[in-house]
């Protein structure tokens, strides 16, 4: 029946070659008054092997770095750079040294904006980063974590330009609101400084959360807050002390002193292999309230206390499940 | 409302000369000025058609009998300079910035018959450093600026500016904030830097850049002059290049120069004239600085043709820099590699 109706309605079948048989007797379609042209034999191109599409695939990387011919977004953000150069080597680190085991990853939205708020810890901020791994690697199509950094980081050589390449920008409202409204997921750690320096006996006390500039972000721009729950990070590099003159002289905001360093110089940079677990949980939303309650000190204090207090626990809960710092 | 009168300043210099040619070919406006110390180049001159030179400085009262006399309408500052490209004079810059806008100023508030102001300023004014956000946008204050740049006379020209707004409320006042231009006919201070066989970059950074095509700039420029769009805009070319990704794409090689040697990398090139690097340029090459174009876009009804990457690519090839490393050859040996039988 399917037939006879293609053939009245005299539609040139693609489907099966009895159909298309038919269908030519009947109505010789103009394109069989043409001379029938076999298109032009192509040799098969031979299958290059693992390693030749590999160095040329290495080769065409190389060309296209030596002549910039790679894009870069208005934060700087080098998504090929960050790709295949700096997310590999820790990657490893991630899956090899901290075992990260990442948490409610299906709180992440495949996309949209979001703002990731998490718990701060570590002496160097290493969560930040192992938390962008996680959030990338869990998601798909995979999706960058776009962290807020302080002044300092993008005022050191090296470190800043590193950042900015990689996708992270300064913690302001415009550039959060700015990439939240370009529906990016955005990463924050509220308590800064405070939270990353804190002292060894401090450990996983959340820190004050400062003015709540992030939920204003988030309000402004209708986003959910996903809080996120960092355990093991604390562990990395115990500080039990700090050379406050030094930190004074270089500029930094402590100096820290661990078991290791400066004792045993370069090698106290080394991070202890405690056994890492993020957890991503339930997004609070936003959307519900007014964007004009982002000046509204009451709503703003109100949501930074919930964000903290739902880290806070999670970080108790986790604590309490977990075998031991370096075990799993 | 189309002007009647139009009076150039700057005239001389690239975009002052070509902004006059192109309002000279608008046959409904009936007189084009254009001012400045020295005339325009003899090519530049040959361009401008019936738009008329009158040597005057704006730095002297004077410069209000000729906008009397002529009765101008329309007034276009574009003698401004917050990157000049060579050597020049600190002080004669600096004077020609504030003292001109100054005295130009007060001879357009004297003037009944004026109509309308428009400021060629520049993107300098938000700074650039570790403290400014990734992209400005219009309403965003000043941070980090150098005191020994001329950024800080942008800053001071446009609160003159305001200033003459709240005078003159009958006047509409246009100001154009533009990136660093860059482009083939061009003489500007990036087009010296990328042209320099070794260039030199702060170690450890990689400044954003943000450019735009003369072409462009001259467009818009003849908007805002043509139609009443008053106001504060941003211009620049779509996305952003990085300092690095420049310098490759020139063909040209970076040399990593030290912050804290950077003053004095910058004077060597002073001192043997050939690219004149001032404070906020050396902060510039340090963390660059990308402006948001969604109210030139938007409001002002203007889309840069180029973008920054095609502006940039314009000006390589139309100085013909031929690149170091041939990517032809890469190329070439990539597709080798491919096509071999296993």
């Amino acid at each position: 029946m399917g037939e006879r109706v293609m053939q009245e309605a005299r539609v040139i079948p693609l489907r099966s070659p009895g159909q298309r048989r038919r269908m030519n007797r009947s109505v010789p379609s103009p394109v069989d008054s043409r001379p029938p042209v076999d298109p032009t034999p192509l040799r098969p191109a031979p299958e290059p092997t693992g390693v030749q599409q590999q160095l040329a695939n290495a080769i065409g990387f190389l060309r296209k770095r030596l002549t910039g011919d790679y894009a870069v977004d208005e934060f700087g953000f080098d998504e090929q750079l960050t790709e295949n150069v700096i997310l590999p080597p820790l990657r490893m680190i991630y899956e090899k040294w901290f075992r990260v085991e990442a948490i409610g990853t299906e709180n992440l939205p495949a996309d949209g904006g979001a703002l990731i708020v998490s718990n701060h810890s570590g002496t160097l901020p290493l969560d930040s980063v192992m938390t962008g791994i996680a959030v990338h690697d869990n998601t798909s199509p995979n999706r960058y974590l776009r962290m807020l950094g302080a002044d300092l980081v993008f005022q050191v050589p090296v470190l800043g330009a590193l950042a900015r390449k990689t996708g992270q920008t300064l913690a302001c409202g415009a550039d959060a609101e700015r990439l939240l409204t370009a529906g990016e997921l955005v990463g924050v750690w509220p308590e800064g400084f405070k939270g990353v320096g804190k002292s060894f006996k401090d450990r996983y006390k959340l820190q004050r959360f400062g003015r709540g500039g992030f939920v204003s972000a988030a309000l402004r721009t209708g986003v959910p807050i996903i809080p996120v729950s960092v355990v093991g990070a604390e562990e990395i590099y115990p500080k039990i002390g700090d050379i406050k003159p030094l930190a004074r002289l270089l500029g930094f905001p402590y100096f820290p002193v661990t078991p290791t360093f400066p004792l045993l110089g370069p090698l106290g940079a080394v991070p202890l292999p405690s056994k890492w677990y993020i957890e991503f949980g339930e997004p609070i939303r936003t959307d519900r309230h007014d964007p004009a309650d982002a000046d509204d000190p009451m709503i703003v204090f109100n949501l930074s206390d919930q964000v903290r207090e739902t880290i806070q626990q999670t970080l108790y809960r986790r604590l309490g499940q977990r075998p031991g710092i370096f075990r799993g | 409302m189309t002007p009647k009168v139009v009076l150039v300043t700057g005239a001389g210099g690239y975009v002052g000369a070509h902004l006059a040619a192109r309002l000279a070919a608008n046959p409904d406006i009936e007189r084009v000025l254009g001012v400045d110390t020295a005339p325009p180049a003899k090519d530049l001159l040959k361009t401008m058609g019936r738009a008329e030179f009158v040597r005057a400085d704006i730095r002297n009262p004077l410069i209000a009998k000729v906008i009397s006399s002529a009765r101008v309408d329309t007034v276009v500052h574009a003698a401004t300079t917050a990157n000049p490209p060579g050597p020049a004079r600190r002080t004669a810059i600096k004077e020609m910035n504030v003292i001109g806008t100054m005295q130009l100023l007060a001879a357009c508030q004297r003037s009944p018959q004026l109509r309308k102001l428009v400021v060629k300023s520049t993107a300098a004014v938000y700074g650039a450093g570790a403290r400014v956000p990734a992209v400005c946008s219009e309403d965003m204050a000043p941070k980090d600026i150098s005191s020994g740049g001329y950024a800080k006379d942008a800053v001071e020209v446009e609160g003159y500016v305001r200033g003459f707004t709240r005078r003159r409320p009958d006047v509409r006042v246009t100001t154009m904030r533009l990136t660093n231009m860059i482009g083939p006919g061009i003489d500007t201070v990036l087009t010296r830097y990328f042209a320099l066989p070794v260039v030199p970059t702060v170690l450890g950074y990689d400044a954003r850049v943000q450019l735009l095509h003369p072409e462009d700039a001259l467009a818009v420029l003849e908007r805002a002059t043509t139609t009443d769009l008053p106001g504060v805009y941003n211009v620049g070319g779509d996305g952003v290049l990085t300092l690095s990704q420049a310098i490759r794409r020139a063909g040209r090689v970076g040399v990593p120069v030290p912050r804290v040697a950077m003053p004095t990398a910058a004077r060597v090139f002073r001192n043997a004239r050939v690219v004149d690097f001032s404070d906020d340029q050396i902060q510039f090459l340090n963390y660059g600085r990308v402006v948001d174009t969604t109210r030139l876009k938007q409001d002002f009804g203007f889309t840069p043709r180029w973008s920054t990457r095609q502006a940039f690519d314009d000006y390589v090839h139309g100085r013909g820099l031929r690149p170091v490393l041939d990517p032809g050859r890469l190329a070439a040996l990539e597709n080798r590699i491919r096509r071999t039988d296993g």
